[in-house]
Parts: C-alpha cells; sequence; structure tokens
C-alpha cells in the first residue's frame, strides 16, 4: 500500500536510522578499516557505554549523551591499554589480524560477563525528557528518540572524517594503513599512532552507547545482534572511509526503512545484504574504498 | 555336616561378605541425592525470565528437601546456561543425561529451547516436564511430555481464544485485524494460531508480517500496519520486540482499538518499570497477575514474598510474577507425581500424570493427552491507570493489570486502546 505519507515517513526514519548505524560504526571503521585490527568486541564496548549511561542516568539524572561524551576520554584511555596488550601479543610477533579475532572474542565474552554480574541481566533504559517528544511537519514526524541520536552521530562522523583528513595525526592514521615501512621511515612509529587511533575507535564507543540505550533499551549481550552489521557497513563503505562508511550506513537505514514499511520487515535485511553484494561485486573495495586495497 | 571344619566357614565368610557388601552398596546408592537436570538462560535475550524461573526451581528444590526430598532422598539441581541459543541445548541434555547421569529432566525457559531438546527426551522415552513451552508436542506426541503453561489442549489456538473473546466484547464489534510477529518459533507459532481464531470470527486479515529479532526500530512497521486500517492489532514478540512495537505505537499512534495479544516481556519487572505508561491500554496475555482473585492459588503470595526478599542480591526480576510461580509448580507437580509412585519408573509417573489432578502454587492442574491442559486458563489483562514512569511499585497495586479474560477471574471490561492514553 503506496502512499505519500508512508513513504515520506519511511525516507526520514531511513535516514535517522542510517545515523545511528554510522554512530555505531564509524569506531570501527578506525579500527578495522585502517589499522586491520578485527574487533570483533566494538558492540559490546558499545553496550558497555550504554550501561555506564544507564547506571549515571537511573541514580543522578545525568543526561544519557553528557556521560557517553564525558566517559569518552576514559574510553580512549582503555582503547590505549587494550591496543597495548594486543600488539605485545600479537602485532609484535607478525601474527595475522585473523589471530587477533580470538582475542577479540574473549574481551567481548569478558565485558558481557562483567555486565550480567554488576546490572543482571533484564532489559534497561533511560530517561529523558525530548525521548518522549516528536516534532510533526504536515504529514511527517520526526520523533527526537531517533533524531536526537542522529544529530549527535553526525556531529561525532563528520568531527572525526574532518580530523581523519585535515589533521596531522589524521593523516598519520591514513599512512599507517596505506605504508607503515614509509612510515618508520619518517621516524614515526606506527605503534604509538595505531594505540592512539584505536584509543580514538573506543571513545566513539562511549558515545555510541549514550545513542544507543535512548534508541532501545539494552540488555549485556544485545550487541551481538550488530556484529554482523556494522562490519557489513565499514567494507560496504570501503575500508578505512569515515565518509564511505557514513554513506554505506545511510544506504542500509533507507534500505531497511523502505523495505519494511512496503514490503514487509522480514525482508529488509535480506535486502540490505544483498545491497551490500551487489556494491562489493561491481566496486570491491567498497563505495569509497581506495582502489588496491582489497583487504574487505 | 561340620561347620566347624575350614571350608565350610570359609564358605560361610564369602556368603556374610557379598550380603555385607550388597546391603551396604544399596542403602548408599539409596542415599544418593535425586539429580534433576536442565538447561536454562541465563544470559541471552530470555535470561530476564529464565534467572527467574531458577529462582523458583531452587526454591521448590529448597522447600522439597526440609521435607526430607523424593523418596526419602535429597534433591539437587543440575544445571547448564543455554545463553538462550537453541543451538547449545541438544549437547546440554545429552551431557545430562550420559556424563551427569541425572534421574529426571525438565526443560529450560521457552518454546525455541524446548523444541531442541524433544528429540533427546523421546528417543530416551523419559518424562519432560515443559515450562511455557507453545505446542513444543504438536510434532513428537511424547506421551510423557507436560507442559506448565496453562494455553489449553490446543496451545497455539487457545492461547489467543481469551483475547479474542474480550475484544468481541468491544462495541462494535472488530471486523479487522493487523498481525505482527518475531521471527521465531514461539511467535509464528502464537500468531497461527491466533490467524485461526481469527478466520473463525470472520475478521478480514489487513496485515500480515514477521520481523527479525534486533530490529532497532518499529515505526516503520506501525505505519504500514496504521495504513491498512485494522479494527485490532495482534502482535506475538519477545521482549525486544514487544518493546520496540509498545514505543512505536506510543510514538506513532493507531486508529485500532485493540493493541497487543502475545506480547512477551511486558510482564517483566524491569520493562514494566521502563515503559511506565505507554503500557496504558495494551491488553496482552498474562499467566499470574497482583489482583486479589489470584492470591486465591495456595502458597503463592508466601512464595513470591519469599522471591522478592533474594531477588535484589541476584539482580534479577524484583517482583517474580511471571515465571516463579510457575518454574515452581511444574517441579511440585514431578516431586508430587514421583513420590505418589514410589519409584523412579519413567512409564508409572507419567501414567500417574496424566491420571491426576493436582493442586499447586498456581492452583488446580490437569493435563490431557498431548501432555497440555486440559482446560486452558490464559489470562487477558489490559493495562489501565499507570500513571509514573520509572515506578515499579505502582505495578503491584491491583487495578493495573485488569483481568478480562476468563470470566471467573475477571477485574474489570475491556475498553478501547485510545481512551485509555
Amino acid at each position: 500500500m503506496f502512499s505519500f505519507e508512508l513513504l515520506s515517513n519511511a525516507i526520514v526514519i531511513g535516514i535517522l536510522l542510517g545515523g545511528f548505524y554510522a554512530a555505531l560504526s564509524i569506531g570501527l571503521s578506525l579500527s578495522f578499516g585502517l589499522l586491520d585490527i578485527v574487533n570483533i568486541a566494538h558492540p559490546a564496548f558499545i553496550i558497555l557505554g550504554a550501561f555506564i549511561c544507564f547506571i549515571f542516568n537511573s541514580s543522578y539524572g545525568l543526561d544519557p549523551i553528557l556521560v557517553g561524551i564525558i566517559f569518552a576520554p576514559a574510553f580512549f584511555l582503555l582503547g590505549t591499554l587494550i591496543y597495548r596488550v594486543y600488539y605485545e601479543s600479537f602485532e609484535k610477533t607478525g601474527a595475522t589480524a585473523l589471530r587477533g579475532l580470538a582475542f577479540f572474542f574473549g574481551v567481548m565474552f569478558i565485558i558481557e560477563v562483567l555486565l550480567i554480574i554488576y546490572f543482571g541481566v533484564d532489559y534497561q533504559g533511560v530517561q529523558a525528557e525530548y525521548i518522549d517528544y516528536k516534532l510533526t511537519f504536515g504529514v511527517v514526524d520526526i520523533p527526537f528518540r531517533m533524531f536526537v541520536p542522529f544529530v549527535v552521530a553526525m556531529i561525532m562522523t563528520l568531527g572525526l572524517q574532518y580530523f581523519s583528513s585535515k589533521t596531522f595525526f589524521g593523516r598519520a592514521m591514513q599512512a599507517v594503513a596505506q605504508d607503515t615501512l614509509a612510515l618508520r621511515l619518517m621516524a614515526i612509529d606506527p605503534s604509538k599512532i595505531k594505540r592512539i587511533a584505536f584509543g580514538l575507535s573506543l571513545a566513539t564507543c562511549s558515545v555510541a552507547g549514550a545513542l544507543f540505550v535512548i534508541v532501545m533499551p539494552i540488555e549485556p549481550s544485545i550487541g551481538r545482534l550488530y556484529i554482523g552489521q556494522v562490519f557489513a557497513i565499514v567494507v560496504l563503505g570501503g575500508l578505512g572511509s569515515q565518509s564511505g562508511t557514513l554513506i554505506a550506513a545511510m544506504l542500509l537505514g533507507m534500505v531497511e526503512s523502505l523495505i519494511s514499511t512496503f514490503f514487509g520487515p522480514s525482508w529488509a535485511p535480506a535486502v540490505a545484504f544483498s545491497a551490500l553484494i551487489l556494491v562489493l561485486a561491481i566496486k570491491p573495495t567498497g563505495i569509497l574504498g581506495r582502489v588496491g586495497d582489497t583487504r574487505g | 555336616m561340620n561347620i566347624f571344619r575350614l571350608s565350610n566357614l570359609r564358605s560361610l565368610l564369602a556368603v556374610f561378605a557379598v550380603a555385607s557388601f550388597v546391603f551396604v552398596a544399596t542403602n548408599v546408592a539409596a542415599k544418593d541425592p535425586i539429580k534433576i537436570g536442565f538447561s536454562m538462560a541465563l544470559t541471552g535475550p530470555l535470561a530476564g525470565g529464565g534467572k527467574q524461573a531458577l529462582i523458583g526451581m531452587e526454591m521448590w528444590a529448597d522447600d522439597i528437601n526440609a521435607k526430607g526430598g523424593i523418596l526419602g532422598r535429597q534433591v539437587d539441581l543440575v544445571y547448564y546456561d543455554d545463553q538462550t541459543k537453541a543451538s547449545n541445548v541438544p549437547t546440554i541434555y545429552a551431557k545430562l543425561l550420559d556424563v551427569d547421569k541425572v534421574d529426571f529432566v525438565v526443560s529450560g525457559y521457552g518454546t525455541n529451547l524446548i523444541a531442541p531438546a524433544m528429540p533427546l527426551v523421546k528417543q530416551r522415552d523419559i518424562v519432560f516436564m515443559g515450562l511455557f513451552g507453545m505446542d513444543n508436542n504438536k510434532k513428537w506426541k511424547h506421551d510423557k511430555y507436560f507442559q506448565v503453561m496453562p494455553s489449553g489442549p490446543d496451545p497455539a489456538v487457545d492461547f489467543s481464544r481469551a483475547w479474542f473473546e474480550t475484544i468481541m466484547q468491544l462495541n462494535p464489534k472488530p471486523k479487522s485485524i493487523a498481525f505482527v510477529a518475531a521471527d521465531a518459533e514461539f511467535a509464528r507459532t502464537l500468531k497461527a494460531g491466533a490467524e485461526v481464531n481469527a478466520k473463525r470470527l470472520g475478521m478480514k486479515v489487513t496485515y500480515n508480517k514477521n520481523f527479525k529479532p534486533g530490529t532497532p526500530d518499529f515505526t516503520p512497521i506501525m505505519r504500514a500496519i496504521n495504513a491498512t486500517n485494522p479494527d485490532v492489532i495482534y502482535v506475538a514478540a519477545y521482549p525486544g520486540g514487544a518493546q520496540g512495537m509498545t514505543r512505536a505505537v506510543s510514538e506513532v499512534g493507531t486508529k485500532a482499538v485493540a493493541f497487543g495479544g502475545g506480547m512477551v516481556g511486558l510482564q517483566f519487572a524491569g520493562i514494566m518499570k521502563t515503559l511506565g505508561p505507554k503500557l496504558n491500554g495494551i491488553l496482552n496475555y498474562d499467566f499470574y497477575v497482583p489482583e486479589p482473585n489470584m492470591n486465591l492459588y495456595p502458597g503463592v503470595v508466601d512464595l513470591l514474598k519469599r522471591y522478592q526478599k533474594i531477588a535484589p542480591a541476584k539482580k534479577v526480576d524484583l517482583k517474580g510474577w511471571y515465571l516463579a510461580p510457575w518454574s515452581y509448580a511444574y517441579l511440585q507437580i514431578l516431586g508430587d507425581a514421583v513420590n505418589a509412585v514410589g519409584k523412579i519408573d519413567h512409564a508409572a509417573i507419567a501414567k500417574y500424570i496424566h491420571a491426576t489432578e493436582f493442586t499447586t502454587v498456581v492452583g488446580k492442574v490437569r493435563f490431557g493427552k498431548n501432555g497440555e491442559w486440559l482446560k486452558g486458563r490464559v489470562l487477558t489483562v489490559q493495562w489501565q491507570n499507570i500513571k509514573k514512569q520509572g515506578d515499579l511499585e505502582q505495578f503491584a497495586q491491583p487495578g493495573i493489570r485488569k483481568i478480562m479474560a476468563p470470566a471467573a477471574f475477571a477485574t474489570g471490561k475491556v475498553q478501547p486502546f485510545n481512551s485509555l492514553r
């Protein structure tokens, strides 16, 4: 059943959903896309961030986004520490990225178990005045539950994109992905760059966690449902490209919303991942991936 | 015969030694605990229910052991976390039976986690008590399967019968219905049964789709449903989807006069507390609610008081309304049956359970041929008068989940969905 109201609302929700997916994936575009670290625990870190927001929101009434931003430096430090362990255990010995996968599987389970021990297994949510609010323009509704995370996600994603492309350190991160040897010859320690980049990747998890718990309630293992999705978005966007990740997230959000509305929600994942396969078949490096980069 | 001859003495000694050994071994074996094994969702999406159920089961074990156990032997519960993953269940039950050598197995929580155990229990031909399974025995026809969820003899259809009887009390009577269900065995089976009820009442189906678990936003689905203008909306979902649809109908609104049906999770304390007034008007299933007439179940009030003292420290559902009485009851039935039969004989125990009406903490329970309840007792409740978000105690008061059906338990009359929002 087609109508302008349905179409316009599906497009709006698709855009908002795309922004949410971008927030979930942008950190992984750094760790997996640029640094070739298969951080399968990335969604688990997002849920950790979400639970931190929950505890401060329920105990002290703090806004979840504020909590997410406040804890971003702590996640950054955690990221640098985890990378240190990963480097000493795997990268220094020349192990392939896939061997580090087991390490991050372990990290994922540790996070889940700690969350269960501390918070229990029940679903938890946050309260904020804007969550139940919506704007209406004619037949189009914009729920703030999705709109506020979209705005924050855009700021974070575009900020990271600007940082990667316009700052010295951002370009150093790109250089690590392109040619580590050349970087060493320029007297830059690649592992130091990677450590800071991985820290940044985890810092985004703190903010993404805040957005997650605004969009939907959380329980400790819910992150697992998004592992495939975030990796697919990063690959579809092109490894190492934050702009590509944003476009891919928008594409996925839009496809899911339109298919759910007009053809049925059970078709949405199949169509979304078919789009992924189609794009990769035409352009194996992803939407904005670098030519010659076939890591995906 | 001279008994003092050495050879005769040796023979007597040997007989005496063997007899002593048999006597001691028999007594030692007789004092071994009776082991009841099961998998339970202690992590994953259904852990909120699984952990609640486990506490009910542990309370039963404590109670039965305080009374001397089963057949004079203490009861030991042996369990493993199935992580709400069906793929983990077969190996867990194989381990329970072949390695842990349990005397009985009972099911974990929920249709999806019971189904994978059915082939094994059927093959071993053993008694298997089920906890909240939707029609798991339809295919297997196992004569030793007994299910404590009060659906009725045809579970998929009977589960929603009271819901449909309730909506037909609205004026005007609804003529069209939209169905939406999670892509999971329980929800799809429930929806199939509801479709039978809708057809029986001559209702037109305007929308009928499934969604994947983990869907982050349900507003596109809600809008698509509204576009078909159904009179009522039937939702079959697990906690994530139930919350998502509740939020979506709150954001988008609907003209439907009834919304709800088979939404698992709205009965969990944490979810009630989070959703608060968004629940008003929803017409959903339940099994036990703190309405005064439900206190007639013998022992349930005390059971819940004991549960609610333990729950905070264990970080589980603080109220235990949904599962604790039922997980207690399904072991209560097993224990009573074994004690009545007087030995571990699965055929005799199954025969006894089929032939007996049990008095339990959830009232009288009688099973039919297929192991489902002879007469269903699923409640249809309508959420009303919820004022605050984040306040769990308001849900402990009567009048919040008014019982619409069955008539014998009714405490209210159904009202159109939007009139309560």
